[in-house]
């Protein structure tokens, strides 16, 4: 018989240290996948967040850089005008890109630097230990809004919409990680997003709704039961630009 | 013909594969890997499509997919 799917090659052997049913893992997977498939091992270079992914290094297979939290497209940015042949990519979660990168964002997505951004928005934070991130939900419980998230403190930041109206920024779109044809959907996001770069298109960025069942409290399958049902409400997938 | 290999030693135990099989083959295992975690198995190989639906949820690339060449 055929092998015709296994590990990618830009993926190491590593087990990784992500929670069992974590979506990082997910994304991680289809990263290398791309990588492989558009054949850029050799040019890519990725900058790693600070938050879950913040070794993410240690899981691909090819060029990596770390930066300071949320300062991953500063740096990107750097990288890829110093090195404009390389295919330079952010990978941000909701902490990262939408809280205190918020900044830097915004400001390399106006600048339309082209780059590509893949955002994990799984609307808590993580490795710090499950408070609320820009992202959480109205209503959504977290360590640091134990009775449920209040307008008061925010409604749920929708930075995917926000950048999509910027000049600079050529192609947005929302996928998931919840059920295996959405992350088939996502595998093309991807692609699409990478593409862009190669073809010097401009700022590409795909959003993951990704599940963290570690602080949703919730088991691997009732996390992706609750952004089928509850998550994609408040964002909804799709192009977005 | 199809078949898949799951590597039991890395496997998490999410169980996000066994929503995921529309057949429905794949269980969770009773006896823990190294790791303490309860893995997976196929349980009825010869009903396996080759899909590839399980493999692709996995977020541990615990499992690989096998299909005759026809
Ligand atoms: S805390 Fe959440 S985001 Fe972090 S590894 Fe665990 S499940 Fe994933």
């Amino acid at each position: 018989m055929e092998k015709i799917y296994s590990r990618p090659r830009s993926l190491r052997e590593n087990p990784t240290h992500y929670c069992p049913g974590c979506g990082h893992g997910i994304a991680h997977k289809l990263v290398a996948q791309v990588v492989d498939e558009l054949d850029i091992r050799e040019k890519v270079i990725a900058i790693a967040p600070v938050g879950c992914a913040v070794i993410a290094y240690d899981y691909w297979d090819f060029d990596c850089s770390e930066a300071a939290h949320g300062r991953a497209l500063a740096v990107a940015t750097a990288i890829k005008r110093l090195r404009p042949e390389n295919v330079v990519f952010t990978y941000q979660g909701d902490g990262d890109l939408a809280a205190i990168g918020t900044n830097e964002t915004i400001h390399a997505a106006n600048r339309g630097e082209n780059l590509t951004v893949i955002f994990i928005n799984n609307a808590v934070y993580g490795m710090t230990g499950g408070q609320m991130a820009p992202t959480t939900l109205l209503g959504q419980k977290t360590a640091t809004t134990p009775r449920g998230r209040v307008a008061q403190e925010g409604l749920p930041l929708k930075i995917s919409e926000l950048l999509a109206g910027l000049g600079g920024v050529k192609y947005v779109e929302r996928v998931s990680m919840h059920a295996p044809a959405e992350v088939l959907k996502a595998k093309r996001a991807l692609t699409q997003a990478f593409q862009n770069q190669i073809d010097g298109v401009g700022f590409s960025l795909v959003e993951i709704l990704s599940p963290c069942p570690t602080y949703w409290g919730k088991s691997p399958q009732k996390s992706a039961e609750w952004i089928r049902d509850v998550m994609i409400k408040e964002f909804p997938l799709g192009r977005i630009k | 013909m199809a078949k898949i290999t799951v590597d039991t030693q890395n496997c998490k135990g999410c169980l996000l594969c066994v929503a995921a099989c529309p057949r429905g083959l794949i269980k969770k295992d009773e006896r823990l890997n190294k790791k303490g975690f309860n893995p997976v198995k196929c349980v009825d190989a010869a009903q396996c499509s080759g899909c590839c639906l399980c493999a692709v949820i996995c977020p541990d690339c615990c499992i690989e997919v096998y299909k005759e060449n026809t």
